[in-house]
């Protein structure tokens, strides 16, 4: 098969988590949506590294998976916090940041 | 102990009598600071007088020791040490400083004693002797320029020391400026001979000067008139003269330092030690003597006319500084430095007699005011009458011999230098005037109510007043305390003035033309490389000069006794007759007026422009209003960006790196 059906699926998935970061407001789904693009991400990987034959695509996916396990964490802990202040779980209340 | 030993111990003395006096002004009761300043600088003249005896031992081509305490700069091409110079010279000016002053301490005891500020004042006292020996035996222009800048701030302490005292501040302020003009010209002088001779030190630099400049150079003329510049400013000639006149604002005894013994006579004492420079640059020279008589001719003229006691001798004193820098400026080296000797005894003699007559009066200084002290005071007249007479150059006194000599030698250089001798000859007839004028118009005459007082034992006791505006004073820190002293109630003024009236009497003898030349002999070693050395007024044309001087002294004398005693009003109807020329010296030639119009109204004039135009329109509002202004609107557009979402700014980094990615798509292809 060639290596383009791959990358046409890759971006796909990867422009349909972008959608979703962008355009969900509850921060479990951009949890889910960053995940989705991060696998988006390690599909390209392996389908390069398969294409050349070599391993190290197939290496960096695993570090992707590893970081995305972190990210996870983090993510998971900051709506845990916001559980624990009675704060509602919608990421547009929070705009501490704005200058 | 070796002279340099002493040397050192000159200069310590005086500095652990500062540190004392001001770290224990706390502890230390009553007079007991004053009479441990006096100790200190009592000391001090005794290690003086021990560096005399150690360098009278040595033979006459070795007295010029130097010795370093430690290296002050070193690098590639200047090296300076903390070093001092023990030769006959620097011996000689410590002997009348440390001397003068210690009679000058011991006076301000008394004079001072109700003042508040007593253990501030010694402390003062003592820096300033310190700062003068410092300039004195420093050995290369580095050390020469720390004492000259230390004499300067201590001047000005002192100046101030009344410090509630507007007039005293600004006199201070005023002193202080005008020094710095000086220490701005003695620097680059220094540069300048450094940077063609490399070196600082004295020794190496004269004996150089004579390869590197030719007779006459411009380089070594233009360095020359800086030294002159940082002489002219501490010695108060023309036109640097006016700080000197409002220093009268310092206490009495503060005058008297300065006038006499510290301060003033550096400028003399700088040219001296300068001479090999001025030898090789005789214009230099000349325009040096011709500042000084201008300076002496027209000082006396003032003291014509001013009306403040305190500053009838202060113009007295410029014009003796005159005689002093026209002495060292014509090689009359011994000469010079012999006035300079008898002028401290006879100056610091007739301040304390005023200081005294200021305390009979109260605190007034104003001699229309005075008049009969004769009998009130006898002490005080007697000593002032033998400070006058010296002054006046009375025969016999010693101002008749170091006077006189100075005028012989000017003769002796011939040409044009008789024109000079002539103008010193008409000063020193208008000085035997203005000085019997003070005797005459103070001690003679009716006695004013305050004398009378006096004569019945009571002290006249006024309102405490700033004798210059009349306001009243502040008496913890404005006025020599709520009591006056007198000379006739109060030993330790009795003390300083005798001894003192008795050296402006008899200090002549060491310098009698013929008979005996101490100080020319002794400072011989210092000058003996002069060019001039040989050509000393022959025996016969000075004792000729002595008899003219002498002539023109009684003239003066005469002629004073005449219109203030036998016809008294005849200076009214001239002063009448006259009254631009009186207006003209009573306001010392409009210096100041013209001071004020050429430098300090042009300067607030700038100054209040720059205030109004340049700091508020051009700094606050263009460039400090500007900067702000740009970073103010940059940083609300960048705050339009930072929304707070965090989806708007996924999206940025989201638009942003699909933009870099079509930046490479588009630069690959």
């Amino acid at each position: 098969m060639d290596v383009v059906w791959f990358l046409v699926l890759s971006a796909f998935i990867f422009c349909i988590g972008a959608a979703g970061v962008i355009v969900r407001r509850d921060p479990l789904v951009i949890l889910l949506c960053l995940e989705l693009m991060l696998n988006a991400g390690n599909l390209a990987l392996i389908a390069f590294a398969r294409m050349h034959g070599g391993e190290a695509g197939q290496i960096f996916a695993l570090i992707v998976m590893v970081i995305a396990a972190c990210e996870v964490v983090v993510g998971l802990g900051i709506i845990v916090a916001m559980y624990r202040n009675r704060l509602r779980i919608d990421v547009d209340e929070m705009t501490e940041l704005r200058g | 102990m070796s002279a340099t030993d002493y040397g050192w111990l000159i200069l310590a003395f005086p500095l652990a009598g500062m540190l004392v006096t001001s770290l224990g002004w706390r502890v230390l009761p009553g007079r007991l600071p004053g009479w441990i300043a006096s100790a200190a600088i009592g000391l001090a003249f005794l290690a003086s007088i021990g560096a005399l005896v150690q360098i009278q031992d040595l033979p006459a081509e070795e007295r010029s020791l130097v010795d370093s305490a430690w290296t002050y700069v070193a690098t590639a091409d200047l090296r300076a040490d903390l070093a001092i110079l023990v030769d006959p010279l620097s011996v000689f000016m410590c002997l009348v400083v440390s001397g003068v002053s210690f009679l000058i301490h011991v006076y301000s005891v008394a004079y001072m004693s109700s003042d508040r500020g007593l253990a501030r004042y010694f402390a003062y006292l003592n820096y300033f002797v310190f700062s003068m020996l410092l300039l004195v035996l420093a050995a290369n222009f580095v050390l020469l320029i720390v004492g000259w800048a230390f004499v300067g701030a201590a001047s000005y302490l002192l100046i101030s020391f009344w410090y509630r005292r507007t007039t005293a501040t600004y006199a201070g302020i005023k002193a202080f400026v005008m020094n710095v003009i000086g220490d701005v010209g003695l620097v680059i002088a220094a540069f300048l001979l450094l940077n063609e001779t490399g070196t600082l030190d004295y020794g190496p630099l004269f004996e150089r000067a004579p390869e590197v400049f030719p007779t006459d150079d411009g380089t070594l003329i233009a360095a020359c008139l800086l030294i002159l510049v940082g002489a002219f400013a501490k010695s108060a000639q023309l036109p640097l003269h006016t700080w000197l006149p409002d220093a009268m604002e310092g206490p009495t005894p503060v005058s008297a330092l300065i006038h006499a013994a510290t301060m003033v006579t550096a400028g003399v004492y700088l040219i001296a030690r300068t001479h090999p420079l001025f030898e090789l640059a005789p214009t230099a020279a000349d325009i040096s003597a011709i500042i000084g008589t201008a300076t002496l001719l027209f000082a006396a003229t003032v003291a014509l006319a001013v009306t403040d006691l305190k500053r009838i001798i202060a113009y007295s004193t410029i014009s003796q500084i005159g005689y002093m820098i026209l002495g060292v400026s014509v090689a009359a080296y011994g000469a010079g430095l012999f006035h300079l000797m008898t002028h401290a005894f006879f100056k610091a003699l007739l301040f304390m007699g005023a200081g005294s007559v200021i305390g009979a009066m109260a605190g007034l200084q104003d001699v229309d005011r005075m008049g009969g002290f004769r009998r009130a005071m006898p002490f005080t007249f007697v000593t002032f009458t033998v400070g006058a007479l010296a002054l006046a150059a009375f025969p016999i006194t010693s101002g008749f011999f170091s006077k006189d000599e100075i005028l012989a030698f000017t003769i002796n250089r011939g040409g044009w230098f008789w024109v000079l001798a002539i103008v010193g000859y008409v000063a020193a007839g208008l000085t035997a005037f203005y000085a019997f004028r003070m005797v005459f118009r103070v001690f003679y005459g009716e006695p004013v109510p305050e004398a009378r007082e006096l004569e019945e034992g009571h002290i006249a006791h006024g309102e405490p007043q700033n004798p210059m505006t009349g306001e009243l004073e502040d008496t913890d820190v404005g006025f020599p305390g709520p009591e006056h002293a007198i000379a006739e109630r109060s030993w330790p003024m009795k003390a300083a003035m005798g001894p003192l009236a008795l050296l402006a009497l008899v200090a002549g003898v060491t310098q009698i033309p013929g008979a005996t030349d101490v100080i020319e002999h002794f400072l011989e070693p210092t000058f003996e490389d002069s060019r001039f050395h040989d050509t000393a007024p022959t025996e016969g044309s000075e004792l000729v000069g002595l008899g003219a001087g002498g002539l023109i002294a009684i003239a003066g004398i005469t002629v004073a006794f005449t219109v203030y005693l036998r016809r008294p009003g005849t200076t009214d109807r001239l002063r009448e007759r006259f009254a631009g020329v009186h207006a003209f010296l009573v306001n010392k030639w409009y210096f100041d007026e013209l001071y004020d119009a050429v430098f300090v109204r042009p300067a607030a004039t700038a100054g209040a422009f720059g205030r109004r135009v340049v700091e508020t329109d051009l700094v606050q509002g263009l460039i400090v209003g500007g900067a702000t202004g740009i970073v103010r609107v940059g940083t609300s557009l960048a705050r339009t960006i930072q929304t707070g979402y965090l989806r708007a700014y996924a999206l940025l980094l989201l638009l942003g790196l699909a933009g870099l990615g079509l930046y490479f798509l588009i630069a690959s292809s």
